[in-house]
């Protein structure tokens, strides 16, 4: 039925419903100037084992600081209110102090962020850099922590390991430094690699290698991967599942398919209208107008409402529910009650709907 | 190098006056520390017509942004000329010109968080350049332009009080497009204007762009890694690769008819947002040292297809004319 890979998505869920890591109800908060922010507004995730799921959102949608609760990276303003995360029968939100969390962060859940010049040390050698973390939390002696790093660096595609070894940062490009990244990570081979846009600083040719290498990886060494990031581009390449984030919450989530063929939320309409991929060069790109809310105050009703040109009446009144598209399916829009009026979607998401269902098609009858 | 070839690299389709605004022949950029000298850029010629956006597309150290700082003379071209209007504006040019330079090109940078004085109303901002070439004659008339640029670029008035820091980034970059228009330039050098941004407000800085080229005419020198972003706006695209341009030609007709490896493997590294194109496409790798054989004859620019150049020896000219029949 559906374009195949190795497994499809449904089949993967379907067979092995093993779940990695499950949050319940999560609400975060930080403390502002005096002021309270709930960054977090009950969020409830199920990550699939071996599974990458994509979470997507514009900047302050709480992206970042969802899986920082995973690892206990909050800031130290920030605090998590209420809820549950459970990682292998585990209770994470009980985990209090740095020395608890060592046995989870790094070690089980490792992250690989943005920017590599600013996760790197500029002023210690590469090898060290990985060594110490294999030494750490491996308590293994220096010499074989030497020979796993060199195998990692092979790995993760650096030409003459050794020599490279006791280079410095500066010694490397961006590419290759955000490869050292990634083997830092898998230094103690995690069960979950989060990756924080980790090819935003990144040309795009070299974006698509290291996006080629994480998978490749992941098929390797067997890890559930978290993607986040706001290019719509790259959630296609690598996601198996996508979460779509606005102020603080999902507002749809689903297989990657669904999400770009046939998404249900205004917002997931609205991003995937403002694309530039999708537009006629005569007409004006969709722009989403407004700003996101302020998350200093309660939100009454759906918090994209004042934006959406898709809002009814009861957008401004009531939080609406999750409704289930299909098993993998949900989006929390009123539009899809059953009382709700028909609502046309825009153009670009009538392309790409037509455009999933061709290929659908296609892919059936050449199965037949 | 055929300077006259390139001249020409445009088609009427396109163009709203032959006579080109801004004329790059031969450009070569040298950076010199100690002994040791670099050649940013080499060997770059392009025209930008009037009402044109051109877009010079290439990845990081590929000296797209050098060509930019070389235009509006913040790096000295080693070689080469540079024509606006006509007139020569490298090397040493009067005062005059350098003024008149500056009033006509301006730069949109690429982080509005770094490049605007956080210690400065809005107001001032915008003024900034008005100050410097008096370019009003009462303290009203400053006001009225400084609100105009604000308008235009839809900003209201109350803005001009406050400071950098209470904006957000789509916001901040309208200032910095609003601090350039007050210039009344004819020509304006966009480097990565919204990568910086957020998604859903790059839509929103594209169309004012847009916007103002179709409303007053302005050209556009557009500096981008992101192929999808320049598809969208550019009349005319130039790949530069290691600072020399591999090919060119209208929009359009690049994306359809690719002639360089290196052009092609830019197309094929832009991830879409599809799922279906993108978990089944293939990867080209541009690896210059493999791909090109010149012992035999030196690649020189030439017109493959009616306006699209491209830097090839005689025996790879033939393979792309064949490439599409």
């Amino acid at each position: 039925m559906l374009p195949t890979r190795a497994l499809t998505v449904e089949e993967r869920i379907m067979d092995t419903p093993n779940i990695i890591l499950s949050a319940k109800d999560l609400v975060v908060k930080f403390r502002v100037r005096n002021k309270e922010l709930t960054a977090i507004r009950h969020i409830s995730l199920d990550l699939f084992e071996g599974e990458t799921l994509a979470i997507v959102g514009e900047s302050g949608s709480g992206k970042t600081v969802l899986t920082k609760t995973f690892t206990g990276m909050l800031e130290s303003n920030g605090r998590i209110d209420s809820g549950s995360i459970v990682f292998e029968g585990q209770e994470l939100t009980k985990l209090k102090t740095d020395k608890q969390w060592e046995a989870i962060r790094g070690a089980k859940i490792s992250t690989v962020f943005q920017d590599p010049m600013t996760s790197l040390n500029p002023l210690k050698r590469i090898g060290i850099q990985i060594t110490e973390v294999i030494e750490k939390h491996q308590k293994l002696p220096p010499a074989e922590a030497k020979k796993i790093a060199l195998s990692l660096m092979e790995r993760v595609g650096i030409k003459n390991a050794e020599q490279r070894f006791t280079d410095y940062p500066f010694q490397y490009s961006g590419g290759m430094r955000q490869r050292i990244v990634i083997a830092i990570a898998l230094a103690c081979k995690p069960r979950i690699l989060i990756c924080d846009e980790p090819t935003t600083a990144l040309d795009v040719t070299i974006q698509a290698q290291i996006l080629d290498l994480i998978r490749n990886l992941q098929r390797e060494y067997g890890f559930t991967t978290i993607y986040i990031t706001h290019d719509l581009g790259v959630v296609a390449n690598v996601a198996d599942r996508v979460a779509v984030m606005y102020a603080g919450q999902i507002v749809e989530y689903g297989t990657v398919r669904e999400i770009f063929y046939d998404p249900k939320h205004p917002y997931t309409w609205a991003l995937i209208s403002s694309l530039p991929t999708l537009a006629e060069k005569d007409k004006p790109l969709y722009a989403i107008p407004g700003t996101p809310p302020t998350l200093f105050s309660d939100i009454k009703g759906d918090a994209f409402a004042p934006r959406n040109r898709y809002a009814l009446k009861i957008d401004f009144e009531e939080e609406p529910p999750f409704y289930q598209v299909s098993p993998t399916h949900f989006a929390k829009t009123w539009l899809l009650d059953p009382r709700a009026p028909q609502a046309e979607p825009p153009d670009a998401v009538k392309i790409m709907r037509e455009r999933g269902r061709k290929n659908t098609k296609q892919t059936s009858e050449a199965q037949q | 190098m055929n300077a006259a070839a390139s001249a020409s690299a445009h088609t009427p389709a396109d163009v709203h006056t032959n006579e080109p605004l801004l004329s790059v022949r031969n450009l070569e950029v040298t950076f010199k520390k100690g002994n040791t000298s670099f050649s940013a850029v080499r060997d770059v010629s392009f025209d930008v017509m009037q009402g044109e956006s051109f877009a010079l597309v290439g990845e990081s150290g590929s000296g797209k942004t050098t060509i930019g700082r070389t235009i509006i003379r913040i790096n000295p071209a080693s070689k080469g000329e540079i024509y606006f209007k006509g007139k020569r504006i490298s090397g040493i040019i009067d005062k005059e010109t350098d003024s008149w330079v500056i009033r006509n090109i301006q730069m949109i940078f690429q982080d509005p968080m770094a490049s605007l004085n956080e210690r400065a109303t809005i107001d001032y901002i915008v003024s900034e350049g008005l100050y410097n070439f008096n370019l009003f004659s009462s303290e009203e008339e400053r006001r009225e332009k400084v609100f105009r640029a604000l308008r235009d670029v839809g900003l209201l008035e109350e803005h001009a009080e406050r400071y950098p820091h209470e904006f957000s980034g789509g916001q901040r970059q309208r200032i910095c497009i609003a601090r350039v228009l007050v210039m009344e330039p004819n020509f304006i050098i966009a480097d990565e204007p919204i990568s910086a941004l957020d998604v859903s407000i790059r839509a929103q800085v594209l169309n004012l762009l847009k916007d103002l080229k179709r409303e007053r005419g302005l050209s556009y020198l557009f500096i981008a890694h992101d192929l999808t972003v320049v598809r969208y706006f550019a009349d005319r695209i130039a790949v530069i690769h290691q600072g020399e341009l591999k090919e060119l030609a209208q929009t359009d007709e690049l994306f359809n008819r690719p002639l360089h490896p290196y052009t092609r493997s830019l197309l094929s590294a832009v991830p879409l947002p599809d799922p279906d194109l993108e978990k089944n496409k293939k990867l080209l790798v541009y690896d210059p040292a493999t791909m090109h054989d010149y012992s035999k004859g030196l690649p020189s620019w030439r017109e493959i297809f009616p306006g699209h150049f491209v830097l090839a020896n005689d025996k790879e000219a033939e393979e792309y004319q064949e490439m599409y029949r």
